[in-house]
Order: structure tokens, then C-alpha cells, then sequence
């Protein structure tokens, strides 16, 4: 590792940010405060950190169902995140996306997706109008191994590949699509096999080695920015829980679960950064504690803040209020 | 003014705004320097370049998808599916992601795209290539729905589309395409959720979409002979609708007959129709009549074609039966 301390000391506190932020949304799901569905990000920090540590704030993400995470490392807010999990008028969407939906394109974030694979060809899209603009900004459309058997990863892979796009695709591989394993829904077991139908690079990395990740994902980025088109990054993982808090994962053996808890990406990073010596305990615990008790503000944010005014259901469906909305 | 037909109405708008507009371009098949499947784009390509101008891989899901997210991200995509019928293939984009996007999120994203789309029959295109499927985007809030008739309003709503801030559902009539009309020199945006009456009329209002305008001009003329007085009324727009308009006429003729070329079954005529009746239902002096599509898919053979859809005849008889 030759990265710089303050940079290895960033990651690890954005992986705490999104498990302590997670932790505490399962708890606060079943104890009845958040509405709807939530799909926890535990267990995956590494992939979403290893890969925004790439990239600027006029970068572009597309993310997922699961994306707590990407918009974390993103660097989304913790308390506007909280209150939009809470559908609180002070969140991200105002109360009217959730959990799925949450975005904030001026810090480059297009949107958690309820679609599987939704993201597939507005990353294309992103990708082109940083092309036409000739800027030098980079999409990444993460997705999941069971968006990788949808019609949008063939449709949006192959026009940005033909098209030299600026696109990342980093497939998170957590093993399972909803309930379906991996075996049973895909004949490969490495999705970055499928890059060479495109005639573009595909990358297989350990996804819980958040340093193994940043190393893949900037290599890719690089490629991106100077104009040789998108890469395919597969990152292996595992997600702690089910697809969906109170999932009751009936179909994945417990003995599996803990070969993968055991190979978890913090436990393991922070390990590492006191074995090389980048720094004492006592600055990671600091990191914890900070970011524990900012999670806590973020909740008590959430739980202080109003409902959306009724009126709120009719704005924001078109940039103009048309009579229609009311009918 | 300059003699011109819908399909070159349409492309002069698309070479207005992309002149005015470094933001604007185009994306689908065939696009480019075969010059669209209908023609329509014709020689933009040799005069904007494949950059701006692009031609895609057969992928609607990827056409659609990509002028969502460069949309998003600040340009204005104007995309052409060769037939409406393949938006099939492309609903999640338009339903899921292009129409829910900025309400999703709050209104913090604005998706200025336009989508193109060449519906209806009449060229025996059968039944995967002939249909009109505007009623299905009404029914998608957050999109908007155009649907023009003349050569004029193709090119001056096709503009306001472009501008809008919203996903636009722009719909073209094939059959029209080849129509002549005057069209001005410099195309002046013209206003969305804005009627048309193409002719005035005391006995009976008839609302036509999109190709069914010149039918309905065609019956009115007809009854013309026989006295009875046709008011014909194009919409232009459907999401946002021009519902004073229509209300303003059917307090003026006390009758109404809604025509369009799709299937007649949940078709758009029944929303006009629905609103007409709780909301004019004491102006009305007979039953609101719908003249739509039979409803089966669109056959191929010419004659089994005609039969299916609308025309003329129809629309006289289904204004005889309440006048």
C-alpha cells in the first residue's frame, strides 16, 4: 500500500460511516420507524468506498436498490439520508423516494434505483453527454450479479463500449440474486467474463479488500478519462443480511454466512492498517466514536424533523404545474 | 411562409433548435446517413456530423435509457423509435426511470428529453408496426403527450417539446408525414395544452387526434351538404389537455364525438369523454360518441386494414347518430 495515510484513514471512516449507519437502520426498521422496504448495504463497505475514492464530486454514479452505500461514499449526507428513510420532509427526495430512490445530482448522484439493473443504460447516457461535453468526467453504474442477466447490462455495456463511453461497471457479486444463488440463475461464476462480448477489459477483484478494489477501479477510471471507454469490474462480496430486512434467508446455509462475516472488508482493512503501522488504535477508535455519535445526530435529525405537507404530493411530477395533477 | 410536409416540418424544427442549441441532438436507428427510417432526419447528418446526429445499435432500451441520463446531466436528447410500437421494448426507461425521475427525487433532477415516435396504419405495416399507443402515456404521470396534425403545429410543438424541461411523448402519424402545409420561416414555439379548432361548427363537436384531424375534416365537409354544422377540434397536446377548450365548445354545440385511431377500448377518447360528462353533463344534449380502432390487432391485408380503422365514413355515421 502505497497510498497516503490521511487518504487509507478517509476510506476506513466512510466504510464505518455506511456499517454503523446500516447497523443502526436495521435496528430502526424493526423497531417500526422507517417505512417500506430496506435492502442493508452491510457487508459490501468495500466495493462502494474502494470505488468513489476514485472519483471527484462532477463524477457520476447510477446506483441500486442496495445503495445506501454508493450514496454514502459519495458522499451523501447522513442526515438527509436518515430523514429520507424516514419519507421526513428534510430528506434527500423530500419524503417522496425512500429508501430506493435517493439522489442528489448536483453531487453527482443519479439515483438509487428500484429497478434491477436500472442503471445500465442512464450511465450509458451520463457517459455520452460527458463525451458530447468533452469534459472529463466518469460514470460508474453499479449493479448486482442478478442485474447482470437483465436486458439493460447487454444494451448499456454494448453502446457504451461501441461508443467509447466514460463509464465504469462494477458489478457488485454478493453470491445471490434476491433468493436465487448465483449457480442457479447465471452459468459463469465470474461476471467479468462477460466483458469480452463487449471487447472492453473485465476485472474480477476481491470486493471486501477495499485497497484490492480502489487498485481495479482506478485503473478503469483512468481508462475512462482518457477516452478508451468503459471497463467491467466485478467485485466479489457478501451481504451480512437478507435481500430485504426481515428477509428470512431460508435459502443460504448459516455456515456459508459466517465463512463470509469472517472474511468481512473493516475487520480486515483495519487489521491491516495496524500491522503496517499507518496509524494507532486509538486514531481508528476516534474515527468510530465520530462517526457513531454523527449517525446519532442523523437519527435524531430524521425523527425531529416534519412529515411533507399533503400539498407536497402534487409538485416536483413536472418542472411546471400543469392542471392535470389535480384531476 | 413555406410549403412543406409534416416530415420536413420536423426535421426544419430539429435544425432550428440544434443550430440554436448545442445541447440538442439526435439518437436512434438509422438516424443518420440513412437520413430515419421515414425520412425525417434526412440531411441533418451531413450537416451536424455523428456526433451530433448518432446512429445507435438496434437497442430501444438503450436509445431511451441514454437520452434519460444524458437528459439528467444536461443535455437535450431528442430520440427517434422507428415505429411507436417498439416503446415496448423501451417502457421501463420511460415509465420507471425518464417519468419518475425528478418526482423520485425530490425535484432535484430535470429530464429534458424528447422521445419521437411514428404511430398508426395505414401502410400495412401490420400489426407490430401500426398501432397508436398515446393512451398508454397519458396514463404515465410525468411525462407529457404530443400529439400534432398539421405541418405547422408539428414543428412549432416539436420545438416547445425540445425545450420543455419534462420527457416529452412526441407523437408522428406516418400517413401525415407526406401532408403539405404552410409553415412559417422561422418556427415560433407554440404553446403545449392549447386546442386547435381546424373548423368552426354550431351542431356537434368532434375532438380528433393527431390523424384523425384530416378524417374528421373530411366528414364535416361531407355533412356539410346535408346541414349539419361540424365543429372539428384538435387538441394538439393531450397531457397537458386543453379541457376549456373542449368544455367551450361542447357548451356551444351540445354534442360530442371523440376520434382517434387507436384501439377504441381505454382509448383517450374515453378520458375526454369522462371529463365531458362530469363536467358539461348539462350542456350535453345526446350520448358523447367514441370513434376509435375496432379492437384487434391491425391486419395487414389493405382491406381488412381499413376496415379496422377509422375514417370519414365512420365519423359521419357516429355524427348522424346523435345530431
Amino acid at each position: 500500500m502505497e497510498m497516503e495515510k490521511d487518504m487509507l484513514l478517509n476510506m476506513y471512516r466512510k466504510m464505518q460511516e455506511i456499517r454503523i449507519f446500516e447497523t443502526r437502520v436495521t435496528e430502526l426498521f424493526a423497531e417500526g420507524k422507517i417505512p417500506g422496504f430496506v435492502h442493508s448495504y452491510l457487508g459490501e463497505e468495500a466495493v462502494a468506498v474502494g470505488t468513489c475514492s476514485n472519483l471527484k464530486n462532477t463524477d457520476y454514479i447510477t446506483s441500486t436498490h442496495r445503495g445506501h452505500g454508493h450514496l454514502i461514499a459519495k458522499g451523501g449526507q447522513l442526515n438527509e439520508m436518515m430523514a429520507e428513510l424516514y419519507g421526513k420532509a428534510t430528506g434527500y427526495c423530500k419524503g417522496k423516494g425512500g429508501s430506493m430512490h435517493i439522489a442528489d445530482v448536483d453531487l453527482g448522484i443519479l439515483g438509487a434505483n428500484g429497478i434491477v439493473g436500472g442503471g445500465f443504460t442512464i450511465a450509458a447516457g451520463a457517459g455520452l453527454a460527458s463525451k458530447i461535453q468533452k469534459k472529463d468526467d466518469v460514470t460508474v453504474c453499479f449493479f448486482g450479479d442478478g442485474a447482470s442477466n437483465q436486458t439493460t447490462f447487454h444494451e448499456g455495456i454494448n453502446l457504451a463500449s461501441v461508443w467509447d463511453l466514460p463509464v465504469v461497471f462494477v458489478c457488485e457479486n454478493n453470491m445471490y440474486g434476491i433468493s436465487l444463488s448465483q449457480e442457479k440463475h447465471q452459468k459463469i461464476k465470474d461476471v467479468s467474463d462477460r466483458a469480452v462480448a463487449y471487447g472492453i477489459p473485465g476485472v474480477t477483484v476481491d470486493g471486501n479488500d477495499v485497497v484490492a478494489v480502489y487498485e481495479a477501479i482506478k485503473e478503469a477510471v483512468k481508462r475512462a478519462r482518457n477516452g478508451e471507454g468503459p471497463s467491467l469490474i466485478e467485485c466479489k462480496t457478501y451481504r451480512h443480511r437478507g435481500h430485504f430486512e426481515g428477509d428470512p434467508t431460508n435459502y443460504r446455509p448459516d455456515e456459508e454466512v459466517q465463512q463470509w462475516k469472517a472474511k468481512e472488508p473493516i475487520g480486515r482493512f483495519r487489521k491491516k492498517l495496524l500491522e503496517m503501522e499507518v496509524c494507532e488504535e486509538n486514531e481508528l477508535k476516534a474515527i468510530d466514536e465520530e462517526v457513531a455519535d454523527q449517525v446519532e445526530k442523523a437519527v435524531k435529525f430524521a425523527e425531529e424533523s416534519p412529515d411533507p405537507a399533503v400539498e407536497e404530493a402534487v409538485q416536483d411530477v413536472y418542472t411546471d404545474m400543469i392542471e392535470e395533477v389535480w384531476s | 411562409m413555406a410549403k412543406m410536409t409534416c416530415a420536413e416540418a420536423i426535421r426544419e424544427a430539429l435544425r432550428q433548435e440544434m443550430e440554436r442549441d448545442d445541447r440538442v441532438f439526435i439518437l436512434g436507428e438509422d438516424v443518420g446517413q440513412f437520413g430515419g427510417c421515414f425520412g425525417v432526419t434526412g440531411d441533418l447528418f451531413s450537416q451536424y456530423g455523428e456526433e451530433r446526429v448518432r446512429d445507435t445499435p438496434i437497442s430501444e432500451t438503450a436509445i431511451v435509457g441514454a437520452a434519460v441520463g444524458a437528459a439528467a446531466v444536461g443535455m437535450r436528447p431528442v430520440a427517434e423509435l422507428m415505429f411507436n410500437d417498439f416503446v415496448t421494448v423501451s417502457m421501463d426507461q420511460v415509465v420507471n426511470q425518464a417519468a419518475k425521475m425528478r418526482y423520485m427525487f425530490g425535484g432535484k433532477a430535470t429530464v429534458p428529453m424528447t422521445l419521437r415516435m411514428p404511430y398508426g396504419g395505414g401502410i400495412s405495416a401490420a400489426a407490430q408496426h401500426s398501432q397508436s399507443l398515446e393512451a398508454w402515456m397519458t396514463h404515465v404521470p410525468g411525462v407529457k403527450v404530443v400529439m400534432p396534425s398539421t405541418p405547422e403545429d408539428y414543428a412549432g410543438l416539436l420545438i416547445t417539446s425540445i425545450r420543455d424541461e419534462n420527457p416529452v411523448m412526441f407523437f408522428e402519424n406516418k400517413v401525415l408525414y407526406g401532408m403539405e402545409g404552410e409553415v412559417p420561416e422561422t418556427i415560433e414555439p407554440l404553446p403545449f395544452g392549447k386546442a386547435r379548432i381546424h373548423r368552426e361548427g354550431d351542431d356537434v363537436t368532434v375532438v380528433a387526434l393527431g390523424g384523425m384531424v384530416p378524417q374528421a375534416m373530411a366528414a364535416a365537409e361531407a355533412l356539410a351538404g346535408d346541414g349539419i354544422s361540424v365543429e372539428v377540434l384538435d387538441p394538439r397536446t393531450l397531457v397537458p389537455l386543453d379541457v376549456e377548450a373542449i368544455k367551450a365548445s361542447v357548451a356551444k354545440t351540445n354534442r360530442l364525438v371523440v376520434v382517434h385511431e387507436a384501439v377504441k377500448r381505454s382509448g383517450f377518447g374515453a378520458e375526454i369523454a369522462a371529463i365531458v360528462a362530469d363536467e358539461c353533463f348539462d350542456d350535453l344534449d345526446a350520448p358523447i360518441k367514441r370513434v376509435g380502432a375496432l379492437n384487434v390487432p391491425i391486419p395487414f391485408n389493405p382491406i381488412l386494414e381499413q376496415y379496422v380503422v377509422p375514417n370519414a365514413d365512420r365519423i359521419a355515421k357516429a355524427i348522424r347518430e346523435i345530431v
